[in-house]
């Protein structure tokens, strides 16, 4: 009979401290203490790759009636190119491709980067034309982050390149 | 690696049946206990919906309030919640071990493993959503994991994870949402487990009171000791750094933090495909089915009673005889292990000058081939012992003690019990010994049980009162050490092998008492 009460005992003990140390333990560091994040994140549609151009009377003429549409649009986009400088290193240099089949969608970016906490100097450009070099859209600051902050480069083509989460609340 | 499972649980159910008793075995009814757990997050959760505040900005301070000023009810009532949903899983977990190492996922059991993969994904998808709606770090985190994970999938546009990127960005709409998913999913969980348990008959789904007294106990004090608790309130201006993960629920959080998205989904979209091949193993021969011949049979509904697969329905009679009812037996559900042969009580070995046809019959293990190789086996020298064996049994894989001849059974609940009347009075052999599979884990779910209860004159068909007990031991192996059987026969075959003879036996039987319902039970006529 004792056997068995101290059996019994010993199960139930053995589930609820599986369920209490596996719900909460061992714990586990998403990001340590000594880092921040800076995430870029957007998605913006680049310049179509041919631009539209006004049809001329003959080549007009020249398409069935119900087609003549008097602007000419090929649909795909060209990629957006991002560089994101981190202190003098260039972290990301890339042509984000459009999406979609017919390749005339938005590009997007969705990318993390752990950084030590403090100063550091933001240098970041895009181009979203046909241009050989240069930006469109250009931000150079300095910010400076607290540990586990979370800063976000954000974009849009009206608003151009901006930062979220920059200024802790007290 | 399954047998090593297999070995485990059985040394573990053996314990068990020891310190709790076989009929309050936790580990023979994992998925009852499963069910049981889904009753007390169910209760629990709706007092904390009745309390919570709704809004992404009240619910954290509302969940606070009831964690550490209402502790007593509220705090409980949350960590009951919590640790029942870990509970499920981990029972879940134990049950998919135990049926897999068991082989009883195949054939006509595929179905409830079938079931079983929504089941995963549904219960997973509640837990994830229920830590989701607490909107601490700890949530933040999840939902951004989440977010990350879904937008590997190329159907989103836009990103989720932009819905997490600034403080502001989680709005009431969406958590609207995820409270009704947190309802949703739930319920519609419980409509998959009830699928799941569809095609198996008196499907344990409640766990035996004093077990779940013992839970709710053991729920109780856990709650007390170490309450459920929050994280820091969410702040999307910042990136989680050390959690609390609740490793029932949220492993793939972590998993996610180190390998890529697209890893992430073939393991869960694999993984569950494997599941479900597994069970369409092409080399799994399906065992004959059940086969009614309706011309012995008077559609008493006993072999309907006994199957534990839920394979034989009732229907109009078809061939004018004066019953109602027939049996039909559904293929697709049959396991072929012949307890409704057992349970039949046209299974009557006596009449030897007619051809044995009994209502129901198995088309691999005729009843009146068994009733051949018992005659075959006592035709010469009648041995001492005719052993019983179920087919799962392995225990005599390399002999059988001097004097004993083996007969192997689908299932030990086959056995009809006249037949042990049959071998006994008839001088088949001196003793007849019966082994199980395991009244707790029994591979035919009730075969076991079913038997035991005849034997014991509890459940129709009964064994004769004449049959003589001192010359009947049955033994079932998964409930001790499995390894006992064989000493359980050799001792019983030495004590039966000091008892009088046949003849001498049948003189006994004259001498004794018959009763009426003896007479009139041997001429049964189908
Ligand atoms: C919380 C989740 C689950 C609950 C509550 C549950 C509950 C049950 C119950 C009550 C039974 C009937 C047991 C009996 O009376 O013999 C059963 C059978 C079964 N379950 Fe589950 N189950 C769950 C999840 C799963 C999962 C995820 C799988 C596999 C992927 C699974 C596989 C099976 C199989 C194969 C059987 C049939 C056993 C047989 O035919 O003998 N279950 N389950
Ligand atoms: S053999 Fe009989 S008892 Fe067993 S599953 Fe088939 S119909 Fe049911
Ligand atoms: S138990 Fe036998 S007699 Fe009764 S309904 Fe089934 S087959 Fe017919």
């Amino acid at each position: 009979m004792t056997r068995k009460i101290i059996g019994q005992g010993l199960f139930y003990i053995l589930i609820a401290v599986a369920l209490g140390y596996l719900s909460a333990s061992p714990t586990w560091t998403h990001l340590p203490e000594d880092q921040a994040v800076i995430k870029i994140s957007f998605s913006h549609g680049a310049e179509r790759k041919i631009p539209c151009h006004k049809r001329t009377r003959e080549e007009l003429m020249a398409l069935a009636p119900n087609m003549r549409n008097p602007v000419s649009c090929t649909r795909e986009r060209l990629p957006v190119y991002v560089e994101i400088n981190i202190d003098g290193d260039t972290i990301i240099a890339e042509g984000l491709p459009p999406m979609g089949l017919a390749k005339d969608g938005q590009s997007k970016i969705y990318r993390r980067i752990a950084v030590a906490p403090g100063a550091h100097r933001l240098e970041i450009g895009i181009r979203d034309t046909d241009r050989a070099s240069g930006f469109d859209y250009e931000l150079r600051k300095t910010v400076d982050l607290v540990s586990r902050q979370n800063l976000i480069v954000d974009f849009e083509g009206d608003k151009g390149i901006f930062l979220q989460n920059e200024r802790m609340a007290p | 690696m399954k047998r090593y499972l297999k070995r485990g649980f059985l040394k573990a159910g053996s314990w068990a049946d020891e310190v709790f008793g076989p009929t309050l075995n936790p580990l023979s009814q994992l998925g009852a206990l499963g069910f049981f757990f889904y009753w007390i997050v169910a209760a629990s959760g709706i007092y904390l919906y009745i309390v919570f505040d709704t809004s992404v900005v009240g619910v954290y301070e509302s969940i606070e309030y009831l964690t550490h000023d209402q502790w007593y009810l509220g705090g409980i009532m949350r960590s009951f919640h919590r640790y029942a949903s870990d509970a499920m899983v981990l029972f879940m977990s134990l049950h998919i071990l135990h049926e897999y190492s068991f082989d009883r996922y195949k054939g006509a059991r595929a179905f409830s493993w079938f079931t079983g993969v929504p089941v995963l994904w549904l219960l997973y998808a509640a837990g994830i959503s229920g830590y989701w709606l607490v909107w601490d770090e700890l949530a933040q985190y999840i939902a951004i994991g989440t977010a990350e994970w879904l937008d590997w999938l190329p159907f989103f546009g836009e990103p989720v994870a932009r819905n997490f990127l600034t403080p502001d960005a989680m709005d009431d709409r969406f958590f609207s949402l995820l409270i009704f998913m947190h309802i949703f999913l739930p319920l519609f969980l419980l409509f998959v487990l009830w699928l799941h348990i569809t095609r198996i008959s008196k499907p344990k789904i409640n766990p035996p009171r004093i077990l779940a007294f013992g839970m709710m106990a053991m729920m109780f004090v856990l709650s007390l000791v170490y309450p459920a608790i929050s994280h820091d309130a969410a702040d999307l201006a910042m990136v989680p750094g050390e959690l609390r993960i609740d490793w029932f629920y949220l492993i793939i959080y972590p998993m996610l933090d180190k390998v890529p998205a697209g890893f992430m989904w073939a393991l869960a979209i694999g993984g569950s495909i494997g599941l479900v091949g597994m069970a369409l193993d092409p080399r799994f021969r399906r065992p004959g089915v059940a086969e009614v011949n309706l011309e012995s049979c008077n559609g008493c509904e006993r072999c309907m009673n006994d199957c534990p697969y839920a394979a034989i329905s009732m229907e109009r009679r078809t061939d004018g005889q004066p019953f109602a009812r027939e049996p039909v037996v559904n293929a697709s559900n049959c396991v072929g292990c012949g307890i409704c042969v057992g349970a039949c009580p046209t299974s009557m070995p006596f009449r030897t000058a007619a051809p044995l046809i009994p209502g129901i019959d198995l088309a691999d293990r005729k009843l009146a081939d068994l009733r051949g190789e018992i005659d075959a086996l006592a035709a010469g020298e009648p041995p001492q012992v005719i052993a019983f064996n179920c087919q799962y049994n392995k225990s005599f894989a390399s002999g059988v003690p001097d004097g004993v001849s083996l007969v192997s059974l689908p299932c030990i609940g086959m056995l009809p019990p006249p037949f042990i009347d049959y071998v006994l009075s008839r001088g088949k052999a001196k003793g007849v010994f019966l082994a199980g599979c395991g009244t707790s884990d029994c591979e035919n779910r009730l075969g076991a049980q079913w038997s035991a209860d005849r034997l014991a004159r509890k459940r129709d068909p009964y064994l004769r009162a004449r049959v003589p007990e001192e010359r009947l031991e049955a033994f079932w192996p998964g409930s001790a050490d499995p390894g006992g059987v064989r000493s359980a026969l050799e001792g019983f075959t030495s004590r039966i092998s000091a008892m009088p003879d046949l003849q001498q036996h049948k003189r006994d039987l004259k001498m004794g008492v018959r009763l009426p319902q003896d007479e009139a039970a041997e001429e049964v006529t189908p």
